[in-house]
This record gives structure tokens, sequence and C-alpha cells, in this order.
């Protein structure tokens, strides 16, 4: 049982469940809204299963260190990578172009 | 506002110090969503307005649509019946569109009570009930309940007795399940609309019973 996946954790011990209710921000509901128009009908560019793929094949310390929508938006942009929708390069320039818009401002 | 600061008139403080409605971007994946949204906007593969349209949807999709199913199936046996059979074209039937997910509905009674996981991930039949909550997303939850499920629904204040048969059902990508809990007793003469309202979203994953005629925990 030593060669499970990051996100396979059924069983494992666990502490105690956090029950607080949690209004979702802007940018994880944009991340939400992205991932569903992409994978639905009628762009269908991937499925929901993979999804899940491309979150489990993130880096694990990545997996464990990063938010629920952190994920998905990592998973996003390999997906997108992956189907050729968008490069790497330009993703890595547009990137450098926000951050110094949106630090500048 | 005048008098708040005192002698304070002139316009001596920092525009920094305003706290702004929304929150900065600040972190790394809060700007890698900036950025993959506005390439996907500037190539047209995705517009500003359909990204909004598809937030105000997901805002629209609310336990309350299970609830109301779960309503129908404590006041129609042939509907229950029928949900038990064939979840997907009930579900359909119903009005609500559940896609290419694969539906299956569970009955709870006095002798076997259903709760709903996955392990996995965070697949949740979100057509029927929006959004999953947080803790059904968390480690704890998807580590713990398939292991020792009665501590954790006692957790949730859910406890069952010792006779109640206890079934973990572990979601997938392509299935999804929805808990039709126990009709709580002296509800016999409510409407469906009444009835609806006993029906909580935690009652739907099975980690809580429905809610008393007064809409109450008993």
């Amino acid at each position: 049982m030593n060669n499970r996946l990051i996100s396979d954790i059924g069983g494992l011990p666990e502490g105690p469940l956090d029950l607080s209710e949690h209004e979702p921000t802007m940018t994880e509901r944009r991340i939400d809204a992205m991932m569903m128009l992409l994978r639905a009908k009628p762009r269908s560019f991937w499925a929901s299963d993979e999804n899940r793929r491309t979150i489990e094949s993130l880096e694990p310390d990545t997996y464990k260190k990063s938010e629920y929508y952190e994920r998905w938006v990592l998973a996003m942009k390999d997906l997108l990578i992956e189907k050729g929708i968008l490069t790497d390069a330009e993703i890595e320039s547009k990137l450098i172009e926000v951050r110094s818009r949106m630090e500048t401002s | 506002m005048t008098n708040t600061h005192g002698s304070h008139t002139g316009h001596d403080h920092s525009h920094a110090d305003f706290q702004p409605d929304i929150k900065e971007p600040k972190e790394d994946w809060e700007f890698l969503e900036i950025t993959l949204r506005e390439l996907l906007v500037d190539k047209g593969i995705l517009s500003a307005r359909e990204i909004q349209d598809e937030i105000e949807a997901w805002e629209k999709k609310s336990p309350e649509k299970g609830a109301e199913i779960v309503a129908r199936a404590w006041a129609d046996e042939d509907f229950k019946a029928r949900l038990l059979e064939d979840a997907n074209q009930t579900i359909r039937d119903f009005g609500i569109e559940v896609d290419v997910l694969k539906m299956v509905a569970l009955e709870n009674t006095s002798d076997l009570h259903h709760v709903v996981v996955c392990t996995l991930c965070s697949c949740y039949p979100r057509p029927i009930l929006g959004v999953p909550p947080l803790w059904y997303k968390s480690k704890q939850y998807r580590s713990r309940v398939v292991r020792e499920p009665r501590a954790v629904l006692n957790e949730f204040g859910t406890s069952l007795t010792k006779d109640t048969e206890v079934r973990v059902v572990d979601s997938t990508a392509d299935c999804r399940y929805l808990v039709i809990p126990v009709r709580p007793s002296g509800t016999e003469n409510m409407t469906e609309q009444e009835l609806a309202k006993l029906v909580t979203r935690d009652s739907m994953i099975g980690t809580a019973q429905a809610l008393d005629p007064l809409g109450l925990r008993s």
C-alpha cells in the first residue's frame, strides 16, 4: 500500500473534520466556471476524469501544499497545453505581463 | 462621517489604507487564473460574458433541487420506485439535466444508512445539490468516512443505533449518488413543498437525517 497515488487517501488516519462553510472567492468561482465551460459541450476539450488524472499527476509536494482551486487551475493549465489550446510559452509571457500590471496598479 | 476623526481635517492618509471590496490577487495561482482567462478570451475560446453567465448558473444550482426530488419521492411511491430504478431518466423527467453523469439514488431506512464520499477527489452530484461543501472535499472526510463512518457521523451530530447498517458509497468522475433520507415521522399531512423544506443538503449526502416536522433537529 506504499505506492498509493497522492490523491488515494481513503482509509488513512486523519484528524477531526472542520465543518465550517466557505463562501467561494471570485477567483475560485471563475476557475470553476472556466473548467465547466471548457469541458462541457460544445467545446468538450476534455472529460472530467482527465481533470482528475491531471490533478493526480501534480508534484506530490504541490498537491499537498495547494488549495483546492489552486489544484484546479494548475490542472487547467496542464490540460490547455496538453490539448494544444495554449502553449507554455504564451502562458509564461502573459503571466509576466499580468503580474507587472497588477503589481504596479 | 464629519466628526469621527476629531481634528482630522486634511486628506493625509494614504489611499493604500482603503480596503478594497474584492481582495487583490496575491498568490501565484490567482495570477495564473487571470492569465489563462485573458488568453482564452483574447483567442475567442471563451467569452467574458459566458464566464459570468456560468458563475450565475452555478449560484442557481442549489440543494433545493435535490430536496424537491426527495420530497416527491417521499410523497409518491411510484416516483420513488422509478428514482431508485433509473435515477437519470427520473431526474430528467423532473426537469433537471444531469448530462453525462450516471446518477444513483439510495434510500435510507431505519435499518440501512447510506453516506456518500469521493475518496479520490470531490465528485458530487452538482446538478441537483450545487457546489460541494468544504468538508466534503477535505482530506479528513475523504480519509476517515470509509474507515470509521460512525465516528465521522457523530462529528456531524448524527448518531445511529447499533442495529443500523452503515454503507459508505464512493463516487467517481462518472457516477454520483443522491441519498433519500428517512421521511421524518409526523409529516403524513404535509405537502410536497413543506416536505422539501425538511430535506437538507447534508441529509442528501447522508451525514445528517432530515429535519423534523417543525424544521428542527430532533
